[in-house]
């Protein structure tokens, strides 16, 4: 569980592991291997990922952006298909939806729809980048139970950044916090407020118990 | 209503070997380029198949009555002498058909001696006829010995007015500064035109405009100009009733009516020709100029030279092929407007071919993107007459159906690179990267993702190079590609509203149909889920 303030890093951390961009220094492993243009391609498809405004194609249905990349690398029908049925399941989507266009479906449908996009190839890794941040508060409420389920039964290694500490309690025990493009502290809640290391932890957690104790 | 109609593509099925092998060059060169992308359009431009079935001694003719009706003479001569001819009428001026001539376009047009003197040999003495013939000889053109008449340039004013004015000779114009005169444009630029006329004569007339030649006669008729060029031929003369003014410095050179021709012409063609030699005396070619004036119908003009029949001129024999000047109405129509399509079409097929590509690179921004929609921008502020000219002396080009189709593709490069590019650019971040890290390889990125969801700005920038091209493809008459052009340039030559009016409608209204058909294009191939 990734958090911190806004512009702290968290999305550039989640887009160098994918390879959107490129380190100015350092390098970046995936499995033990360094990622290089070379493989990139290759190390994507063992990566799920699932953005804020879910980053559907307007002109695909839901159900061709999720066949979409299974399509590509020519997976059997069949196989598609019944993975397809999983994934709805698991999601909680109804297979009545997924002949619809992007714009014909909520905002909490569409996130589902990009899940299931993520998940199609079976991904070693999920990378979810403040994928409720754009949903009302009663939708947001429901696929946080929903998704807590989905990590529960994939029992996978998931990326999850997130500014709302609530929301990063509720999902993981163990947090990371961001600041200005560094990693300040990493551990359970209860570690980062009793053993902040350094103020600015102190403050963003406190910054955030107001509301909550409300 | 017969009016003016420009040779285009009809009857005959025979054909020279030099045509021939000429044809089938442009064939090679368009199929082997594009042939997948026709079956992808699947629609083969007719001109291609039809431009192999074309006639065979094609005679040119220069965008006057007079060269119209002499072109239609000798078009006649070789069809009676059972020679399959064409009359491409109305090509243009002076250098435009002695290139033609040379480029091999047409084998035979009517000149006149003091214009080649002049315009094509571009000497200042005044040669013999013997001289002219040897100088042509080496260029590979023949000339016939001259038709009988002399066309010369004149000065001409209301009789009127000139009576007025006590003006007999060009000479006396010296005495009225004040007159308006309004001249061709050929007339002022000429190496025997204006100037040297302006010299010889030292005439003080400041108030010299270029106007189109059957214009400046409406402009003499209601006085905007009191004087014009004209020729000693014009039917105009004795109808407005205006005078010629005497050349009592004898300035102008003789302008004796010749047929010009290619040296490889067939031999009996040329004996055809040879037969008009010494037929036509000026009073003869005066009638025949105002009954095409008067009925607009070259052919019908050209009948009574056959029907008084000089002695030695072959007797008309009553038929010309089957799509001649009596065409209706509607099947001229119908015809312009094909090869209006054809012309606007294909051109447009390539501007799409070629555009997309191009958009998609400068899409990319960068030097190579910004030089693109540089240069596809430059070609747009050309104007698309000047393009046209520029497109003319190249070798491949002339005059000829590809000039048209490839300044009209220069054309609808533009809109199409433009619309592309920026379709492309507008792509938000958020897909670009869910592409990206979804795995897709570039070229799958593009064809499944980035180009369908620019679809919407790509369909818009082709529809607005089609509508340029059917309004710019007017302008491809000029070179006698055809189209609605046709009647509407005849019709400015002819100061004809009704003519120009019958080509004008039927652009605008094609021009309309071609955006209601995008429209519905635009339901079938934008995407539905970006049209919820």
């Amino acid at each position: 569980m990734l958090i911190g303030p806004s512009g702290c890093g968290k999305s550039t951390l989640l887009r160098l592991i994918i390879g959107l961009i490129e380190p100015d220094s350092g390098s970046i492993e995936f499995d033990g291997r360094a990622v290089t243009p070379d493989n990139i391609n290759a190390l994507r498809r063992r990566i799920g990922y699932v953005i804020q405004e879910g980053g559907l194609f307007p002109h695909l249905t839901a159900r061709t952006n999720v066949l979409l990349m299974a399509r590509h690398i020519g997976k059997p029908e069949q196989e598609m298909h019944d993975r397809l049925v999983e994934l709805s399941d698991l999601t909680r989507l109804s297979e009545n939806l997924l002949p619809r266009y992007p714009l014909e479906l909520s905002g909490g449908q569409r996130q589902r729809v990009s899940l299931m996009r993520a998940l199609m190839l079976s991904p070693e890794l999920l990378l979810l980048d403040e994928p409720l941040g754009a949903l009302d508060p009663l939708v947001r409420a429901s696929l946080q139970r929903d998704l807590k389920d989905i990590f529960m039964r994939l029992g996978q290694t998931v990326v999850f950044v997130t500014h709302d500490l609530a929301e990063a309690i509720y999902f993981a025990d163990e947090i990371v916090l961001m600041n200005e493009g560094r990693i300040v502290q990493k551990g359970t809640i209860t570690e980062l407020r009793e053993r902040p290391a350094d103020p600015f932890v102190s403050e963003f957690i406190n910054a955030q118990r107001g509301i909550a104790s409300l | 209503m017969n009016r003016i109609r420009k040779a285009g593509r009809q009857g005959s099925f025979e054909r020279g070997n030099r045509e021939f092998t000429k044809s089938k060059r442009f064939h090679h060169f368009l199929v082997s380029r594009v042939r997948d992308f026709l079956l992808i359009f699947s629609c083969v431009p007719a001109f291609l198949i039809n431009s192999s079935s074309a006639s065979d001694v094609v005679i040119g003719s220069k965008k006057f009555t007079e060269s119209y009706v002499l072109g239609e003479i000798a078009k006649r001569t070789l069809i009676d002498a059972g020679i399959p001819a064409e009359h491409r009428q109305g090509m243009g001026g002076t250098i435009i058909l002695w290139e033609a001539l040379k480029g091999g376009q047409i084998d035979a047009y009517p000149e006149y001696t003091g214009t080649i003197a002049a315009e094509i040999l571009k000497t200042n003495s005044r040669p013999s006829l013997d001289q002219i013939r040897d100088q042509l000889e080496k260029l590979g053109v023949g000339m016939t010995a001259p038709l009988g008449f002399n066309n010369t340039y004149a000065l001409v004013m209301r009789r009127s007015e000139a009576q007025r004015l006590g003006i007999h000779t060009i000479s006396d114009l010296r005495r009225h500064r004040e007159l308006k005169i309004g001249l061709t444009h050929e007339f002022l630029e000429r190496e025997d035109g204006w100037r040297p006329l302006r010299q010889r004569y030292e005439l003080p007339q400041q108030n010299v405009a270029g106007i189109d030649h059957a214009l400046g006669y409406s402009a003499l008729a209601n006085g905007s100009i009191g004087v014009k060029d004209a020729y000693s031929t014009d039917a105009k003369i004795e109808e407005n009733d205006l005078v010629v003014l005497e050349d009592d410095l004898q300035f102008f050179p003789k302008y004796e009516a010749v047929f010009l021709f290619r040296s490889s012409t067939r031999t009996d063609a040329i004996a055809a020709l040879r037969r008009l030699e010494g037929t036509l005396d000026e009073a003869r070619m005066v009638r025949l100029n105002a009954e095409a004036d008067r009925t607009k119908n070259y052919a019908r003009a050209a009948d009574l030279y056959f029907k008084v029949g000089a002695a030695s001129a072959p007797r008309f024999s009553g038929h010309s092929g089957p799509s001649d000047f009596g065409d209706s109405f509607p099947r001229k129509l119908a015809r312009w407007s094909l090869r209006h399509l054809e012309l606007a079409g294909f051109s447009l097929l390539l501007s799409i071919i070629v555009g997309i590509p191009f958009g998609i690179v400068a899409s990319r921004g960068g030097m190579l993107g910004h030089v693109i929609l540089g240069l596809a921008g430059v070609v747009q502020t050309i104007p698309s007459l000047a393009l046209l000219a520029l497109l003319v002396p190249l070798p491949f080009f002339g005059i000829s159906v590809r000039t048209a189709i490839a300044a009209l593709f220069l054309y609808g490069l533009l809109p199409i690179v433009r619309s592309t590019a920026t379709g492309l650019q507008d792509i938000p971040r958020s897909l670009r990267e869910s592409a990206v890290a979804l795995g897709l390889s570039p070229i799958a990125r593009l064809v499944k993702i980035y180009l369908p969801i620019a679809s919407r700005s790509i369909l818009s920038g082709i529809k607005t190079s089609a509508v340029i091209n059917i309004g710019t493809a007017t302008l491809a008459a000029l070179i006698g590609a055809g189209g609605l052009g046709e009647p509407i340039i005849s019709g400015l030559d002819l100061n004809d509203h009704v003519t120009i009016l019958e080509g004008a409608i039927p652009a605008a209204v094609l021009a309309l149909l071609v955006q209601w058909c995008f429209d519905l294009l635009d339901r079938v191939l934008i995407p539905k889920g970006l049209r919820v």
